[in-house]
């Protein structure tokens, strides 16, 4: 299978080797293999591949990781920049933008 | 697991569409005039509604239509209970977004099985976009579960989510709050089968979202549509500017050069909208503007080499080198928008990639029309 990498060395993915007691739920929500198991706790094995969707962080009951999750998409920030609604997803939603519809997802 | 006297039998099934109780329907339960609504399962909470497991001519035109964009934002179905087959109580629970393509993918993908769908308000929103925004989140999960009456209806407290949904879900809330364990299959529903046969396991593989030609190629119709406002007011100003300027008399220009100018910005949309999207992989540069140029340099090559120019004159110069910025630009700019419908692209690094490209994109763009206007009306 192809694998696509983004930027190197952007992504606000962290990790608490510390709180992590390697329950390993992280491993089966990341949809990019960006963690591997250790003897004890998880570690970053692919930073470069996360793509911050955010699914193992909200996945952690202990809290060991943290990352700024957003949806990459140029067309939301663009949208955001210009004060328009949508910004965090391209996928609009709300009453406001109800009719205005972006590229994506 | 004790048994909580709900039923492990299979639940009664009212063959054909039974009517839609008009008066006081049920508003846990989904509407039964749904297109894809093939009987309706008796349970202890009412007539849930049994849904389709294949897919037909309607549900595929469906698909074809929102994949051109037409009516994608309006694609939904009610949210709440289905059955899948002849469901009892210990059938496992499907859990899906109201999107209609995500609902049609899961009931489609498990052909000759029994289950219960719990379908989610996502606002008609698909399962990865909508757990991004947390519409298929923690609180609409259990607040679902409470509306439809689920505990009653089967005897385990398990749920099967797509993987794709754990941005939005926080699967030990979910236990915390309704006591229903989580398990995320796989990321495709057509790997459904296999991680059921599998007694719920899922393979690495199945774990793993990708981007395939095929589903890059899918994405393409709607980019141009998205691409056809602004492409509808740029083409009139183009056939203006050719008309303006140049030697012969308006229409000449016109239907010459702003013909000729028309094409080009064309051939930057199938650059950007299409080749991109297509060559994706193969393309150089990890930013997604970088792929752009690269692609959109070699169709204004390829652009003024069909037409030929004038080398010789500083006015011939200037018009090939006006196409050499703005097409590379067009296609740049369409080709950094589809890193929202990529698969592997994070903010950070959308946003890193915007801070260059953006104001070089625009740069260029500008450069480029003001070379092309001054090459007609100044030389």
């Amino acid at each position: 299978m192809e694998r696509f990498v983004y930027l190197s060395n952007v992504v606000t993915l962290k990790l608490d080797e510390e709180k992590c007691t390697g329950c390993g739920m992280c491993l089966e929500v990341c949809p990019h293999s960006v963690l591997e198991m250790n003897r004890t706790h998880v570690t970053i094995q692919n930073r470069d591949a996360c793509m911050e969707c955010g699914a193992c962080s909200r996945n952690c009951p202990f809290d060991a990781i943290s990352v700024d999750a957003g949806v990459g998409c140029a067309a939301a920030v663009i949208n955001s920049m210009l004060g328009r609604s949508g910004g965090d997803c391209c996928c609009l939603d709300d009453e406001k933008s109800a009719g205005k519809k972006t590229t994506c997802c | 697991m004790s048994n909580r006297g709900c039923r492990t039998e299979p639940f009664t099934t009212i063959n054909g569409p039974v009517c839609d109780c008009t008066g006081t329907p049920e508003p846990a339960l989904p509407r039964m005039k749904q297109s894809f609504i093939i009987g309706s399962v008796q349970t202890s909470l009412g007539i849930v509604p049994q849904v389709a497991s294949t897919l037909n001519r309607r549900d595929h035109w469906g698909t074809v239509k929102a994949r051109f964009g037409v009516g994608r934002m309006d694609y939904a179905v009610d949210p709440g209970l289905y059955a899948l087959g002849n469901p009892d109580g210990n059938s496992p629970v499907f859990v899906s977004a109201n999107y209609k393509m995500s609902f049609d993918a899961l009931r489609s993908s498990v052909p000759g099985r029994t289950g219960w769908i719990l379908v989610l308000d996502t606002d008609g929103i698909n399962v990865w976009c909508a757990a991004g925004k947390g519409t298929f989140g923690t609180d609409e999960l259990v607040a679902r579960i409470e509306a439809t009456g689920l505990k009653d209806v089967v005897c385990h407290r398990q749920l099967i989510l797509p993987q794709l949904a754990a941005p939005g879900v926080a699967a030990h809330r979910v236990k915390q709050l309704s006591g229903f364990t989580v398990h995320y299959g796989p990321v495709k529903a057509r790997d459904l089968p296999s991680y059921l046969d599998a007694g719920m396991h899922v393979r690495p593989e199945m774990r793993r979202k990708s981007f395939t030609l095929r589903e890059r190629v899918v994405l393409i119709p709607v980019e141009l549509v998205e691409a056809l406002k602004p492409t509808l007011a740029i083409v009139p100003v183009l056939f203006l500017l050719g008309g303006l300027g140049g030697h012969g008399g308006f229409w000449s220009g016109a239907l010459h050069d702003g013909l000729f100018a028309v094409m080009a910005f064309l051939s930057a949309l199938i650059a950007g909208a299409v080749l991109n999207p297509i060559f994706l992989p193969y393309l150089p540069g990890r930013a997604f503007s970088t792929k752009g140029f690269f692609i959109g340099t070699l169709m204004a090559f390829f652009v003024l080499s069909l037409r030929g120019f004038d080398w010789q004159m500083g006015r011939g110069v200037l018009d090939a080198a006006s196409w050499l910025l703005i097409i590379p630009a067009v296609a740049a700019y369409l080709a950094m928008n589809f890193t929202g419908c990529s698969t592997f692209t994070s903010l950070s690094g959308v946003r890193k990639e915007m801070r260059w490209a953006l104001p070089l994109e625009i740069g260029l763009a500008s450069f480029g029309i003001l070379a092309w206007v001054t090459s007609r009306v100044f030389l």
